[in-house]
């Protein structure tokens, strides 16, 4: 192979490209049977995607928020579940980046993780706390060197899947619930007991089952920064982006479906228009707005994300809310057009113009992270933040 | 202003804590402020100082402790004097 044939061949696209194809070919199976989509885990892992967003200093590739979002887009117009478990590791990578540079066992993590490519999941959510990840009713417990923490986890992500847990839990037995760490627990640290069972009517393959949760690590494992950091400057706006991407690509591939759907019946018509042409002029309308709503928010992260005051200020967690709530309604409609499109060729499963999955898929958008929880945020900041009214800057 | 921002966050911080316990410098969100509180807070220092807090003050560090906010008060206090 030529140098530059050789660039071409480990772009980040065309890795991505590459997983997709593998991830396409079982998205049907893993909907189906509600299960991990190991095929394309294993292909991320044998592309080296997971650890793209470690710094090339520590053996990763410094992969920037919008690469990575490119990757989410292109994965999730593949097999969403896929996608959603790409975009769920990159955001835990993502506090690791930012917030483990300093802790020297955090940075040998990183390095391994880049190396190994391990897979991380996140336990955040509790039993009793309402869906509230900022609070926490369970605490960790330091010994002298060693933490021990037991979690009632109602959903852990790919928990039985992962090569790592980041949990979150109060940072003592005496602290408030908000008082919250994060602790990275390695496979092996900990055991996993099923107590709820993931069956879903749409991202099936993510396998978010819930867990009883016990741990006993090195005290080292223990984030330095308080939880609520890194919720603020990491979590949030990587969350809010990278889901979105997710949400984007399962879109795109609908809209797309419609697309083919309308050219097969305009081929056929012999000069005249297909009814379902103007309904794809609409939809892709309404596709260019999402892509333009998570480029700007995608911009406006690579813009704050030097600056931690900004990076916690109310305007940029609304701007970010807002990239949210805007993917995650648009999707749905979007989606739905599409399968007007197709009509019955579209309700159906099992044609080129199946959309059924996309639609289940999507409509865990609206609730990951409730829209009216956030919804509720914004409107609380907006009793003393302006809105951002500007065009540009 | 040390006892104003005190008898608001008794009013409306929704601490576990006494609010005579916490020294000046404490961190506030450990010690149970949420979001929402630190909002009504802003809103009831706005009211009691009668000032308005701009957009690049509108974040957690303001806001961190009672020592923080007798800060970020005294310098819009400052600044509006100077102009």
């Amino acid at each position: 192979m030529s140098l530059p044939a050789f660039a071409a061949d480990m772009a980040l696209s065309a890795r991505a490209h590459r997983v997709a194809t593998v991830a396409a070919e079982f998205a049907d199976p893993v909907d189906r049977d509600g299960r991990f989509p190991r095929e394309a885990v294993d292909a991320m892992k044998a592309e080296r995607l997971l650890g793209i967003q470690i710094p090339t200093g520590f053996g990763g590739e410094g992969a920037s928020i919008t690469e990575i979002a490119e990757v989410c887009s292109i994965l999730g117009q593949a097999c969403a579940s896929s996608a959603m478990v790409f975009a769920m590791h990159q955001i835990k990578v993502s506090s690791l980046v930012v917030h483990g540079a300093d802790s020297p066992w955090h940075m040998d993590f990183m390095r391994e993780l880049a190396g190994r490519q391990l897979l991380v999941a996140s336990a955040t959510t509790e039993a009793g706390i309402g869906g509230n990840m900022r609070n926490s009713i369970c605490a960790i417990e330091v010994d002298g060197d060693t933490c021990r923490l037991t979690k009632d986890a109602t959903v852990i992500s790919y928990g039985a899947h992962a090569d790592a847990v980041m949990v979150t839990s109060r940072s003592n037995e005496g602290a408030a619930p908000t008082d919250q760490v994060m602790t990275v627990f390695r496979h092996g640290q900990y055991t996993l007991q099923k107590t709820v069972d993931w069956d879903t009517l749409g991202m099936r393959g993510t396998c978010s089952d819930g867990f009883l949760f016990q741990g006993e690590a090195p005290s080292a494992q223990i984030f330095p920064k308080p939880f609520a950091e890194i919720a603020a400057q990491s979590m949030l706006a990587t969350s809010h982006l990278l889901w979105s991407a997710v949400w984007y690509g399962i879109a795109a591939d609908a809209v797309l479906r419609a697309q083919a759907f309308v050219r097969a019946a305009a081929r056929k018509a012999g000069g005249t228009q297909p009814p379902g042409a103007l309904r794809l002029a609409e939809a892709s309308n309404q596709l260019q707005l999402l892509k333009g709503n998570i480029l700007s928010g995608l911009k406006h992260y690579e813009d704050a994300k030097l600056d931690s005051d900004r990076l916690s200020s109310m305007g940029f967690s609304i701007a970010m809310n807002n990239v949210k709530l805007a993917s995650s309604e648009m999707i749905l409609t979007i989606i739905n057009q599409a399968m007007i499109i197709c009509g019955i060729m579209g309700y159906k499963n099992g044609t080129p113009y199946s959309l059924g999955r996309h639609l289940r898929d999507a409509h865990s958008a609206q609730l990951m992270i409730s829209n009216d929880r956030i919804l509720g945020n914004t409107s609380t900041m907006l009793l003393v933040q302006k809105p951002d009214t500007s065009l540009v800057g | 202003m040390n006892e104003t921002i005190r008898e608001l966050l008794t009013r409306v911080g929704g601490l576990p804590v006494a609010v005579t316990e916490l020294e000046d410098g404490a961190d506030l969100y450990a010690a149970g402020l949420s979001s929402f509180a630190s909002v009504q807070l802003m809103l009831g220092l706005e009211e009691a100082f009668d000032i308005e807090f701009p957009d690049n003050l509108l974040n957690r560090k303001s806001f961190a402790s009672i020592a923080a906010i007798e800060q970020t008060v005294s310098h819009i206090l400052k600044a509006r004097e100077a102009a």
